[in-house]
C-alpha cells in the first residue's frame, strides 16, 4: 500500500501549495507598510487579537464543554430536546448574528431605546455591546457547537463510565469530572477548541460589524485599503506560523497519552437530577438555545417578511438553494473521504514526517479566508495557463481556460480550507480504535477489509457523520472562495447574502439568511438520527 | 505509430471537449467582472442584450479579490470588462496594468472629464455624492458649512462616522489631502475623532441611524443610504446638508467601469460601456440605487432631486486612487479606527 503511505503527504502538498504561495511573500520586500504598522496600529492590533481568541476559546469551552456533559450524562426534562437544539446555533453565520445582535442591543435598537423613553434618562450605564466584550460573547455563541459536539461525542461514548470509575477510586463527581473525564476526553475537546481558536482568528466578516479591529483587518486593509496583496500574505503568513506553533504545541503534550475506549458501552444509565439543580441547568442551557438561536431566527425572519415583497423570486431562490445544497453535499463527501484516507494513512505508517503531514494539511482553516481563496487561485491559474499554452502548441487553437471555473477547482479549494474540520472529528474518533482491537479482530479471522468495514466502520461512524455535518455547514456558508472560484451563473445563498449585505441592505440578506440556516438545519436532524442511536 | 495516433486521438478529443465547454466564450457575448452587486448591474445588462443581441456574462466580487483575480490570470482572462463601485480601485487596476485605453467619443461627451480617467483607462457610470447628514431637532442647517468644519470644539460628542475601512471615507480624505496637504488634513481628521459621540459605526446606514436616534447629531454619509432610510421611514428627523459650496464642492465617488488589457471582446464590451453611459442606461444605472447619472443632461430621478442641487468637486477622482494609501496611514495616525 504505497499509496496509503504517501496519501497524507499528497494532502499537505495541496495545502502547501496556497500556503507556500503566501508563505513566499515573506521574501520580498514590503518593508514601507510594515514599519506604518509597527509605529501606528500593531500593538493594539496584537492586544485585541490575543483578547478575542483567548476569550472565545476559553467561552466556548466553559459552554461547549458544560453542555455537552450535562445532556450526556444527566437527565432532566427537555433533555432530548435540548442535546439536539444546542447544536443549531451552528447553522447561523456568526456575523449574521453579530448584526443582529447590534441590531438588538446597541444604541438605536428596541431594548436601549425602551429604556431611554421609560426612564426617560439616556441610559448611559447600559454596557456598549460594540465592545470587546460583545464580540467575544457573539462569537462564543456562534461557535461553541464546534465544541459541544466533539466533547459530547466523547462523554457519550465513555463519561458516563468513566465518573463510575472513578467514583470507585474516592473521588466525588465533581474531582472525578477533573481528574479523570475531562483529560480523557482531551483529543475531542483539544479539537473542538483549536477549529474554535483557527475560526476566531481567520474571521473577518464578524468582527467587521463591530468594527473591531485584529490581525485579520490589517490583512484585508493592507490588500485591499492600501493594494498591497504583497504586506497581506505577509502578515497572513505570520499567522500561519502562529497557528502551526499551537497545533504542534498541544500535539506534543498529547503525544505521551494513549487513548482507548474499546466497547460501543451499553449506555449507562443516566443520573437524573431534581430540585434547584435541575432548574438551574434548564435555565443555563435554555438561555444559551434563547440567544444562540431563537433571536437571531427570530429577528431574521421579522426582516425576512418586510423583504419578501422586494427580493423574493422563488426560481431564483431554488436555484440558489440547489446550488448551496449540492456544493456542500460534495465537499462534504469529498473531504470527509479524503481525511479518513489521511487518518488510516497516518494510523498505518506512523512516523514523525507523516503526522507533520497531517499537521500542515489542516492549516488551511486558519487563514482569512480571501487569502487562502487568492492563495489557491494562483497556482491553479498557472496551471490552467501551462496547460492551454500545451493544448493550444498541440493543437493550434486556443482552448482557453480549462480547469478554472468548474466544479472541481471550487472543491479542491474546499478541501484545503476545511480539511481541519473533518479531520479533527475523524482523528479523535480513530484514537479509539487501539491496536488491541485489531488484534483481537484478526483472532477471530477478520482480515484487511472486512476489519474495515466490521470493526473500524461502527466505532468511526458518529465522528465521521460529525465531520459531514460540520463541513457540510461551513461550506455553505463560507464566502470568499465561492465568490472567487465559482463558475459563471453558480450564485448560491451565501453568495447572495454577500451582495445584500456588502451595500449594506442588511435587511434584505435576512432572505437568503434565512433559507441558508433551514437548509442547514438538514444535515444537523440527519446527523442526530445517526448519532443518537 | 499506432501509440502516436492514440495519443493524437486523445489530445485531439481533450481539445474538442475543451472547445465545447469554452464554446459559449466564442458566441459574441462580453465578460464582466464587477464588484457593483447583481441587483444593481443586471437591469442594464439586461436592456443591452435586447437592444444589441450581446450577452452579457458576469460574475460579482468584492474588488480587491477582482483585481487580485485579473492580475492572476493574466493574458487568459476570461474577462472584458472590469465594474467597480468606488474610483480607488478602478485606479489601482489601472496601476497594475489590468486595464486598457479607450478612445470613444462617445465617453467622452457623455461623461464629465474630473469622472474619468484623464488616461482613457477608466470612466465614472454613476456618482455617489459623500455629504452631511443632521439630526432636524437638533441642528440647525445654518450651524453647518463643510467637512472642514466638524473637526470644530463645537462639535464636541456630537458626530458620527463610519470606519476609516471604508473606501468611500478613504476617498474623501484622499480628495482632502490633494486640496489641503497632509499636515493639514491630519489636524482635520484629528479634530472628528475629537468630536465623535461613540465609536466609528461600520456602515452608513446605521450612522444614519445613531443620528436619528440622538447619539450624535451630524453624520457623513452617501446619498442613497439616506434615500433607502427615509423611503422606509419618512417621518425620520434627518435632513441632508450640502458642504463646501463656497468652496471646493461636494465630495463625489463613482461607481465606474473600464476594458480589461487582455480583453478578447474588445469591441463589444466598448460598445456596451458607451451604452452604459448613454441615455438610455444613465437612469436605470443611477436610479436603481438613488444615486446620480454622471452625464450632467439627463435629469435625476425625482426623489432624489428632492434633496436639491449641489456643486460638486471638480478636481479629476485619480487624486482619489493616488492619495488613497496616504489616507489610510493618516487616519490611523489620527487614531480613526
Amino acid at each position: 500500500m504505497f499509496i496509503g503511505r504517501l496519501f497524507p503527504f499528497f494532502v499537505a502538498g495541496l495545502v502547501l501549495a496556497p500556503v507556500g504561495a503566501i508563505l513566499s511573500s515573506l521574501f520580498s520586500p514590503t518593508g514601507e507598510i510594515w514599519s506604518h504598522l509597527v509605529e501606528s496600529t500593531l500593538p493594539q492590533l496584537l492586544i485585541n487579537t490575543l483578547w478575542l481568541s483567548v476569550g472565545v476559546v476559553a467561552g466556548t469551552a466553559v459552554v461547549g464543554i458544560s453542555l455537552a456533559w450535562f445532556t450526556a450524562v444527566f437527565e432532566f426534562p427537555g433533555r432530548r430536546f435540548f442535546s439536539w437544539a444546542l447544536l443549531l446555533p451552528m447553522a447561523i453565520p456568526a456575523y449574521v448574528s453579530a448584526f443582529v445582535a447590534l441590531g438588538v442591543f446597541d444604541f438605536t435598537g428596541p431594548i436601549q431605546t425602551f429604556l431611554r423613553s421609560w426612564l426617560n434618562s439616556d441610559v448611559s450605564w447600559f454596557p456598549d455591546i460594540r465592545g470587546r466584550m460583545g464580540v467575544i460573547i457573539v462569537m462564543t455563541l456562534a461557535f461553541y457547537p464546534y465544541v459541544y459536539l466533539l466533547a459530547r461525542n466523547a462523554f457519550l461514548s465513555q463519561g458516563k463510565r468513566s465518573l463510575e470509575v472513578a467514583q470507585s477510586l474516592g473521588f466525588d463527581r465533581r474531582h472525578g469530572f477533573f481528574k479523570v473525564v475531562l483529560p480523557m476526553a482531551r483529543p475531542w475537546i483539544a479539537g473542538g477548541l483549536m477549529l474554535v481558536l483557527m475560526e476566531s482568528l481567520a474571521d473577518f466578516g464578524t468582527v467587521a460589524v463591530f468594527n473591531y479591529n485584529t490581525f485579520t483587518t490589517a490583512i484585508y486593509k493592507a490588500w485591499f485599503s492600501m493594494f498591497s496583496l504583497q504586506a497581506a500574505s505577509q502578515l497572513a503568513s505570520v499567522l500561519i506560523v502562529l497557528v502551526f506553533v499551537v497545533i504542534v504545541v498541544e500535539q506534543r503534550f498529547r503525544s505521551r497519552m494513549r487513548f482507548a475506549e474499546a466497547r460501543k458501552s451499553e449506555r449507562a444509565q443516566r443520573i437524573p437530577l431534581t430540585g434547584w439543580r435541575c432548574g438551574l441547568l434548564v435555565a443555563f442551557a435554555l438561555s444559551i438555545f434563547l440567544l444562540a438561536f431563537v433571536l437571531p431566527l427570530v429577528q431574521l425572519i421579522v426582516w425576512s417578511a418586510r423583504a419578501y415583497s422586494q427580493d423574493f423570486d422563488i426560481e431564483r431562490y431554488l436555484e440558489f438553494l440547489w446550488h448551496s445544497l449540492s456544493l456542500s453535499g460534495m465537499a462534504a463527501t469529498l473531504i470527509c473521504l479524503v481525511a479518513l484516507f489521511v487518518v488510516y494513512g497516518v494510523r498505518r505508517y506512523p512516523g514523525v514526517l507523516a503526522h507533520l503531514a497531517v499537521r500542515v494539511a489542516t492549516l488551511g482553516y486558519a487563514l482569512p479566508g480571501a487569502v487562502l481563496a487568492i492563495g489557491v487561485y494562483v497556482p491553479l491559474t498557472w496551471l490552467d495557463g501551462q496547460l492551454s499554452e500545451w493544448m493550444s502548441q498541440r493543437l493550434g487553437f486556443e482552448t482557453g481556460q480549462l480547469i478554472q471555473g468548474t466544479l472541481f477547482t471550487m472543491l479542491i479549494a474546499y478541501l484545503i480550507r476545511f480539511m481541519a474540520v473533518s479531520h479533527f472529528p475523524i482523528d479523535s474518533a480513530m484514537q479509539r480504535i487501539t491496536h488491541s482491537i485489531d488484534e483481537a479482530a484478526m483472532s477471530f479471522g477478520l482480515k484487511g477489509w472486512s476489519i474495515i468495514t466490521k470493526v473500524h466502520i461502527p466505532i468511526l461512524r458518529s465522528g465521521i457523520f460529525t465531520a459531514a455535518t460540520l463541513v457540510f455547514i461551513d461550506v455553505m456558508k463560507e464566502m470568499p472562495i465561492t465568490l472567487m472560484t465559482r463558475p459563471f451563473g453558480w450564485d448560491t445563498l451565501a453568495v447572495r447574502i454577500y451582495e445584500l449585505t456588502s451595500e449594506g441592505q442588511w435587511e434584505q440578506a435576512a432572505l437568503p439568511a434565512v433559507t441558508l440556516v433551514s437548509a442547514g438545519l438538514v444535515p444537523i436532524f440527519l446527523m442526530m438520527q445517526q448519532t443518537e442511536k | 505509430m499506432q501509440r502516436f495516433t492514440f495519443n493524437r486521438f486523445l489530445i485531439m478529443s481533450l481539445g474538442c471537449l475543451a472547445a465545447l465547454l469554452n464554446h459559449s466564450a466564442y458566441a459574441e457575448e462580453v465578460v464582466v467582472y464587477s464588484a457593483r452587486i447583481e441587483q444593481l448591474i443586471k437591469p442594464m445588462f439586461d436592456a443591452f442584450t435586447k437592444e444589441t443581441g450581446i450577452k452579457v456574462k458576469y460574475i460579482t466580487d468584492n474588488e480587491g479579490a477582482l483585481l487580485a483575480r485579473l492580475q492572476a490570470e493574466g493574458k487568459n482572462s476570461p474577462a472584458d470588462m472590469l465594474i467597480t463601485a468606488d474610483v480607488g480601485n478602478l485606479w489601482a487596476a489601472s496601476q497594475a496594468k489590468l486595464l486598457k485605453p479607450v478612445q470613444s467619443d462617445v465617453l467622452e461627451n457623455n461623461i464629465p472629464a474630473h469622472l474619468r480617467d484623464p488616461q482613457q483607462e477608466w470612466f465614472g457610470l454613476s456618482i455617489r455624492a459623500r455629504t452631511l447628514v443632521y439630526n432636524t431637532k437638533k441642528v440647525k442647517p445654518e450651524e453647518l458649512s463643510t467637512y472642514e468644519d466638524l473637526a470644530d470644539p463645537k462639535w464636541n460628542k456630537r458626530l458620527c462616522l463610519r470606519t476609516s475601512k471604508k473606501v468611500y471615507n478613504q476617498s474623501l480624505v484622499a480628495m482632502m489631502i490633494a486640496e489641503h496637504g497632509e499636515a493639514e488634513t491630519e489636524k482635520i481628521v484629528k479634530g472628528w475623532i475629537a468630536n465623535l459621540a461613540t465609536d466609528p459605526l461600520s456602515d452608513d446606514t446605521r450612522a444614519l441611524e445613531f443620528v436619528a436616534a440622538g447619539k450624535c447629531d451630524v453624520t457623513l454619509v452617501n446619498t442613497y443610504y439616506f434615500g433607502r432610510l427615509m423611503k422606509k421611514d419618512p417621518t425620520l428627523p434627518l435632513a441632508i446638508f450640502w458642504p463646501n459650496q463656497n468652496g471646493a464642492g461636494v465630495h463625489v465617488n463613482i461607481s465606474g467601469a473600464g476594458i480589461t488589457r487582455y480583453s478578447r471582446n474588445e469591441k463589444a464590451a466598448i460598445k456596451l460601456l458607451e451604452f452604459l453611459s448613454s441615455d438610455k442606461a444613465q437612469n436605470l444605472f443611477a436610479d436603481v440605487n438613488m444615486e446620480y447619472p454622471v452625464n450632467p443632461k439627463i435629469a435625476v430621478e425625482p426623489f432624489v432631486a428632492s434633496w436639491g442641487n449641489f456643486k460638486q468637486n471638480p478636481m479629476n477622482l485619480s487624486k482619489a486612487g493616488e492619495l488613497q494609501t496616504t489616507a489610510v496611514k493618516l487616519m490611523d495616525r489620527a487614531g480613526y479606527q
